[in-house]
């Protein structure tokens, strides 16, 4: 069959608004990604077959699990999906075996208790098999989940926020786990999370998904570093995103010059974007460089731009800065320096600093940014937030 | 004692418990998972007899049985009898009366099951039939138990009710609280007292089942 793997494409207005696009293929781990309230776990529900969306189609290797204009429509127990919910819901009267064997119901009875103890010992589970659930530490718990959800051979599996219930040094060795379960495994694996860390570690493929719509897919590097919108930035925790206007192109340096208030930025070579758009515009922390007040260097005539420090915070060995630069009110740029080279700058609120912002770093977001003044920040001051706000920082 | 009236009772109580078995899992099923229309008033209609005083249920529920009412009729018609003043009568008042007594504590039961275990089961390739014999009746039969030893125990001391629908026939509807107070009426508190005694014990070790029970199965799974 030339349709393997998981196609899925949901519609609804209520109760909440899904418009998603998706694809898995064999052996892939797709991460679903986006803050609590997307419409992440709601998306695996309609693809195991526990919520019905108001229109789509849903296919797992050309079977048609639903298909809101045909009128498909399959309940859970007849997908073949494999599902580890986020409080793993074992069945509480059951032994980790017993747990097991319930999904077992494809095989004839003599052979469950093998097959069940075969599937324990994948999940480094062996020697726990007459435990109840109540008797399991939380990671134990899930590696029954885990076991359960492989039991009835299933064409997709599906992960829910499998990894929030457990502790951090858990977490970690969980992790290492799954990823050589992976190896063995030839389906599609969907992992819902809200922790972009977690996706990029474990996932061959990212879906950032916001209210209910998928906004980009790719691996977790592209997504990451080339956010296909401002809302796909704000959701990979960019936290240097402007907006300027394309003013020009120099085609024998090769640079598109945009123009940053009063600023004008060298950044890398966009013909196909024409001069007078207005842009979105990011750069990560890390590619601002701050000047050596003792030493000044060639560098600093990259796209130089002054300001005074708002906000110093020390974490760990390094230390994020907030630069108010001239002339851009209310959207501060942000930077991620070395603790020494704060300390040996002198870096404190209130003191002038000039900076760098290198032009190869600078990412222009496809689509022209509809409305408002060229100059005014898209968003500036969120940082990690868990809450959905599309509203631009105040 | 008048042997007639508890075997009579005991025939009630079983069957009303048989009866209520079935309708009440599906009605606290309904109640503790789905959401409908009209729920609270299903609710509130259940629950009413606890609060309503057994004659007043039972002027209704006479009412309601006699031949002139379409429900009469047409029981009248099928099995050649009235409801009132027959055992048949009194089964069916009794299951009404019983309603809260079986459901509530089987709601609760349904409620505690999370509902993404249910799930899990579904996920895990079980039909919903099997869903409800290998998960949720497991998990609930703490609840079901109560409900239906309770039910058991109440209606072999129900009396304005079985009294209004039922009057005192014996052999047909003279249950053992009914007899117990035409001994009262006649001067025999001998054997009012030998009944009451019988009826306690009886009430005593139908509720001391239900909490030894469930005691045990919150102690095995925690």
């Amino acid at each position: 069959m030339a349709d393997k793997g998981l196609h899925v494409r949901l519609n609804q207005q209520r109760p909440i608004p899904l418009d998603a696009v998706l694809d898995c293929g064999p052996g892939e781990m797709l991460a679903l990604v986006g803050p609590s309230g997307a419409g992440k776990s709601t998306v695996l529900r309609c693809i195991a077959g526990l919520h019905s969306p108001q229109g789509g189609r849903i296919t797992c290797n050309g079977a048609v699990w639903y298909d809101g204009a045909g009128g498909v429509n399959f309940p859970a127990w007849r997908r073949s999906a494999g599902m580890v919910f986020q409080s793993y819901a074992l069945f509480p009267h059951m032994t980790a075996e017993g747990n097991v064997k319930a999904a077992l119901g494809h095989l004839p009875a003599p052979e469950r208790s093998a097959r069940a103890q075969a599937l324990l010992r994948q999940v480094n589970l062996s020697g726990l098999e007459r435990r109840y659930p109540a008797e399991l530490s939380g990671g134990q718990q899930q590696r029954v989940a885990v076991a359960r959800a492989l039991a009835r051979e299933p064409a997709v599996l599906l992960l829910d926020e499998p990894f929030s219930a457990v502790d951090r040094s858990t977490r970690q060795k969980l992790y290492r786990e799954l990823a050589e379960l992976r190896k063995e495994l030839r389906i599609p694996v969907l992992l819902v999370t809200h922790d972009l860390d977690e996706a990029a570690l474990l996932a061959d493929r990212l879906c950032l998904l916001h209210h209910g719509r998928t906004l980009q897919s790719g691996t977790p590097q592209e997504v990451m570093t080339r956010p296909a919108s401002v809302e796909a930035a704000r959701l990979v925790d960019v936290r240097n995103i402007f907006t300027g206007r394309i003013a020009g192109h120099d085609s024998a340096r090769r640079v598109t010059i945009l123009e940053w208030n009063r600023y004008r930025l060298e950044t890398p070579y966009q013909p196909r974007i024409a001069a007078g758009t207005s842009v979105a515009w990011a750069i990560p922390t890390a590619n601002v460089l701050l000047h050596r007040r003792d030493r000044p260097s060639r560098g600093e005539q990259e796209n130089p731009v002054a300001g005074r420090v708002s906000e110093f915070v020390v974490l760990g060995d390094s230390a994020s800065v907030a630069v108010d630069v001239e002339g851009i009110a209310d959207t501060p740029l942000f930077m991620t320096i070395a603790l020494h080279a704060a300390q040996r700058n002198r870096i404190a609120i209130g003191e002038q600093v000039h900076v760098s912002l290198l032009a190869e770093a600078i990412y222009i977001m496809p689509g022209e940014v509809s409305g408002g003044a060229p100059d005014t920040a898209a968003s500036g001051t969120e940082g990690k937030n868990e809450e959905d706000d599309a509203g631009p920082a105040g | 004692m008048d042997w007639p009236a508890l075997a009579l009772s005991l025939r009630l109580g079983i069957f009303t418990v048989l009866l209520l078995f079935p309708i009440g899992i599906a009605a606290a099923r309904a109640l503790a998972w789905r959401r409908f229309r009209g729920k609270g008033l299903a609710e509130a209609l259940i629950t009413l007899p606890l609060v309503l005083p057994p004659t007043v249920l039972g002027f209704y529920l006479l009412v309601a049985f006699g031949g002139n009412s379409p429900l009469g009729h047409a029981f009248e018609a099928l099995f050649g009898h009235t409801l009132v003043f027959s055992f048949s009568g009194l089964l069916v008042a009794s299951v009404i009366v019983n309603l809260p007594f079986a459901i509530q504590p089987m709601q609760r039961a349904f409620e505690a099951i999370p509902a993404d275990v249910r799930e899990a089961a579904a996920c895990s390739g079980m039909t919903p039939l099997e869903v409800l014999m290998r998960i949720e009746l497991p998990l609930a039969w703490p609840g079901i138990v109560t409900g239906m030893a309770l039910t058991f125990a109440h209606t072999l001391g129900e009396f304005g009710v079985v009294l209004m629908v039922g009057g005192s026939i014996p052999g047909e509807t003279r249950t053992l609280a009914i007899a117990i107070y035409d001994r009262v009426q006649d001067f025999d508190n001998g054997a009012a007292a030998t009944m009451s005694a019988l009826l306690l014990a009886i009430s005593l070790f139908a509720l001391a089942i239900t909490y030894v029970l469930s005691g045990r199965i919150g102690r095995r799974h925690g």
